[in-house]
């Protein structure tokens, strides 16, 4: 009898574990576990693999916690994110060319990026306040003419610093600039792990897990609250005497300087500045990587956006190394992008609402 | 069978969810009998005459008891298409017209005369054209039987309210199989002139052999061209009888309930000292909220009374406090407490400590994704300051999670939340425990004024009771003001202490609970 009960208490308990965790998630997860065994059977290197993605998890992490106070606040997914990341840009180049070098450069970056994200951010939400309803196809067209923008900007701002601008001409911005010197791996270098071939970039990582923590605490306070039942049901927080404008004002703010600093952690792990479209590749990732998660359009949390940047990550990059070293020929630019899209297009019709 | 009546309907039941909302009704219809239906809000005209017309929604709630006979054969009418085909035909209270075609499109859309054409014969019926000289000719011809003159190359949208009424009624009459026509209140956006050429049209059709079942609230309207008045309540047809064997003052007797007898209301409240003074004084206001439009409305309310706002519905009394707590467009003058208080700001009235339970209650008054503790904590929390927790000398407020689980656990408590725990989500209870968590988030923010908009609406029985009872101990153990708007009246005289009757958007009078129904039902009716 006893006996009986505990099975069924545990049945109940993994039934409550796939509820709350959700099936799309345990699928996705079973594939990472599955390519995770298969690579060395293949002669991929297990610990280069999965230094491979904890190293993307602390570039990507904080462009995906970017979603959240947007989401909180009921304006949907930061399609719009190219605009913050283009304010991070503007800082990066900013601090280049004013010759900060080192771990200095990456402070004056985050630095010199904020007021740009504060100013495009409440453009951006005073923008967002006007039609409420249609908000993420407007961020979508938001992210496009920033971009495009900014691809006339990058070569007319007058930047002089050698390291950045085109070399015959001596003007305008090169497409890709090298952080050697810069701020390259300013992040990870604090406290960095490692064991043979694995290596754990421990700053980057507590980096992100301050931004994360403090996003955790601001949603326990009394905006961060107001933020919530605004997103919510806007109606009730009006009827609360909440500004509704304000609170979406805010929160479009911080996804906006989220988004530049998160460009600015992405690129001290990567190495490099792109400048021009790449800003646009940008915000699909972190979409997808927030829905896969386990976010909805107006309900996300610190959870969904590790969890979630684990698993894409972990996808994106695995599946190309296994597939390429089953079929030993070099198709992982193929794979990645067919990979990559593939779990975007996957990830936007998990798109879920809540009540209304 | 020779003799057999155009419509009859045989103990007709229906309930959405158990809750019964019609019981045994009868009706019979001769051809070209006049019927008034007349009944307060609710009591089940619009679902009886949905029935009748095979309304979707009748069938996706489960169907009805009883039979209904057209010409002595059994009919089911399956959708609206059914009813139309067996020669019914519907005016409803909202228009369903296109506004940017003419009357004539509007009127014969979708049985326009057409000629066939090259494409058609390649084609398909479809590539049809109109036969426009035809179809105005059929048109007149309906607006003649009508016998009131509308302009049919006119748009809808350019036309004055009454003629799209006009329009809706001619398209009904163009139906050559037309045998039974319903009119829903159709005099309420009409002029007193166009009433009475409706009226008059209403008599022409039945002279053709046209039945006609005409619901309104005007009695007057009724008596002057029906045959036979069917009154209904809760329900129940409470009463049949010829329109020339009674009165106005009778009908209103019936709608509002007969039995002066058992007059609840007096007895259960204890005598309040009634030389109060003023602490809520409204001059002049106006609401634009639509369709419950308040025109101009004074009103005094007093120190530590129930005042109940009664009336028909559409009539502008929801208009009233959410007009006053600033959600919907307002202007006039509001003084509480001998200090103006300024429209058009929900902040500015709960920081005077006014509080208000929303008649919308799942699309203003809850978080439904949220739990409990954040429903009821929320608008104090927000507004006061309350359940937070300061820390670096106030600039975080940290939300105190101890604090909201206490008073959320108190109030589900006292007002008897059946709920699994605070934690709950609000989506997830019934409607009556919806309510009473409205009603806690509102007792949370320990408010000085409380409005309550149709705290009953939708709600079982026992969590009425329940919740009628939570309002009178609050206003009579916090000393609160409670200004109470309901549909039901008899819901008002048992928790009220004053009632203020609305129609047309202006209060027609107020009076004390205990006062006789009838002089309640005269006053709903006064300005409609």
């Amino acid at each position: 009898m006893s006996e009986k009960t505990q099975e069924n208490s545990l049945k109940g308990r993994i039934q409550g574990f796939v509820k709350t965790f959700g099936l799309p998630r345990l699928i996705i997860t079973g594939f990472l576990i599955l390519l995770l065994i298969v690579a060395p059977f293949v002669g991929a290197d297990l610990p280069t693999q999965i230094s491979n993605i904890i190293n993307r998890f602390s570039w990507n992490g904080i462009l995906v916690l970017a979603m959240v106070p947007m989401v909180h606040s009921g304006c949907g997914l930061n399609f719009g994110l190219p605009l913050g990341i283009i304010s991070g840009l503007l800082g990066a180049t900013m601090s280049i060319e004013f010759g900060f070098t080192g771990s200095m450069s990456f402070f004056m970056a985050a630095l010199l990026a904020t007021p740009f994200a504060l100013v495009f951010g409440s453009v951006y939400g005073w923008l967002l306040n006007k039609i409420k309803g249609g908000e993420m196809m407007i961020a979508t067209y938001v992210g496009f003419s920033s971009v495009s923008l900014m691809c006339m900007m990058w070569l007319l701002l007058p930047y002089h610093s050698p390291n950045m601008v085109w070399g015959m001409a001596g003007k305008g911005l090169r497409t890709t600039i090298s952080l050697e010197g810069y701020y390259t791996q300013a992040l990870a270098n604090i406290l960095q792990i490692n064991i043979g071939n694995l290596s754990i970039p421990t700053g980057a990582i507590l980096f992100f897990a301050i931004l994360a923590f403090a996003m955790w605490a601001f949603l326990h306070t009394k905006t961060g609250t107001a933020m919530t039942a605004v997103g919510s049901n806007p109606d009730f927080a009006r009827s609360a005497g909440i500004n509704v404008d304000r609170i979406r004002l805010i929160s479009v703010v911080m996804s906006t300087w989220l988004a530049a600093i998160g460009i600015l952690v992405y690129e001290q792990g990567f190495g490099f500045i792109q400048l021009y479209m790449a800003p646009f590749y940008m915000a699909l990732p972190a979409v997808s990587a927030i829905l896969i998660g386990g976010a909805t359009v107006n309900k996300a949390t610190i959870t969904n956006v590790i969890v979630g940047t684990i698993l894409f990550q972990g996808i994106v990059t695995m599946t190309p190394t296994v597939m390429n070293n089953m079929i030993h020929l070099d198709m992982s630019e193929v794979i990645r992008i067919i990979v990559s899209n593939g779990m975007i297009l996957y990830a936007l019709t998990r798109k879920t609402e809540g009540t209304k | 069978m020779e003799n057999a009546p155009l419509l009859e309907m045989r103990n007709i039941k229906k309930d959405f969810f158990g809750n019964q909302v019609l019981t045994d009704i009868n009706l019979t219809l001769k051809p070209g009998e006049v019927v008034g239906l007349v009944g307060e809000n609710g009591a089940g005209k619009s679902t009886l005459m949905k029935i009748l017309f095979g309304a979707d929604v009748i069938r996706e709630t489960g169907g009805y008891g009883g039979d209904i006979l057209i010409n002595g054969q059994k009919v089911n009418f399956q959708s609206p298409f059914d009813a139309i085909a067996a020669g019914i035909g519907m005016v409803h209270q909202e228009f369903s017209l296109i506004p940017g075609f003419t009357a004539t499109e509007n009127i014969l859309l979708n049985r326009e005369d057409k000629k066939r054409s090259v494409l058609s014969y390649l084609f398909s019926d479809r590539l049809d054209t109109l036969d426009r000289k035809k179809m105005n000719e059929n048109a007149a011809e309906a607006i003649k039987k009508m016998g009131v003159n509308i302009d049919q190359d006119m748009k809808i949208n350019s036309m004055p309210v009454g003629h799209r009424q006009f329009t809706e009624i001619a398209r009904e009459l163009s139906k050559e199989q037309l045998k039974l026509l319903i009119l829903d209140e159709p005099t309420a956006v009409l002029t007193e002139k166009e009433a009475e050429a409706l009226l008059e049209s209403i008599r022409g059709m039945s002279k053709r052999g046209i039945a006609v079942i005409f619901i309104t609230h005007r009695l007057n309207e009724i008596l002057a061209v029906c045959d036979k008045v069917v009154t209904m309540r809760d329900g129940y047809v409470v009463n049949e009888s010829p329109a020339g064997e009674t009165n106005v003052k009778e009908i209103t007797q019936w709608m509002v309930g007969k039995s002066i007898g058992d007059d609840v209301s007096s007895q259960a409240r204890e005598e309040k000292d009634l030389n109060r003074k003023t602490i809520l004084s409204v001059k002049k206001l106006w609401v634009d909220m639509p369709g419950e439009t308040v025109r101009n409305v004074d009103l005094d309310v007093q120190e530590g009374e129930i005042l109940g706002i009664g009336g028909l519905a559409g009539q502008g009394k929801l208009g009233i406090p959410n007009g006053i707590m600033g959600l919907y467009q307002a202007g006039g003058e509001v003084t509480f407490a001998g200090e103006s208080i300024p429209l058009n700001s929900p902040r500015k009235c709960l920081d005077s400590s006014f509080a208000f339970v929303s008649e919308d209650r799942r699309g203003v008054g809850l978080l439904l994704d949220e739990s409990l503790e954040w429903n009821i904590s929320f608008p104090a929390m927000q507004i006061q300051n309350k359940y937070l927790k300061n820390y670096l000398g106030g600039i975080i407020k940290w939300r105190d999670e101890a604090a909201i689980k206490e008073v959320t656990d108190k109030y589900i408590d006292e007002l008897k939340i059946k709920c699994q725990s605070s934690k709950q989500k609000a989506k997830e209870l019934s409607g009556g425990n919806q309510q009473k968590v409205c009603l806690a988030k509102a007792f949370a923010l320990e408010p000085r004024l409380l409005f309550v908009s149709e705290p009953t609406r939708g709600i079982d029985v026992g969590a009425k009771a329940l919740v009628l009872d939570a309002l009178k101990k609050f206003n009579r153990e916090k000393k609160v003001t409670i200004v109470m708007v309901s549909s039901e009246l008899e819901e008002l005289r048992q928790t009220c202490d004053r009632i203020a009757i609305v129609s047309g958007g202006k209060v027609a009078g107020i009076l004390p609970a205990g006062e006789d129904r009838e002089k309640f039902g005269e006053l709903m009716l006064k300005n409609c």
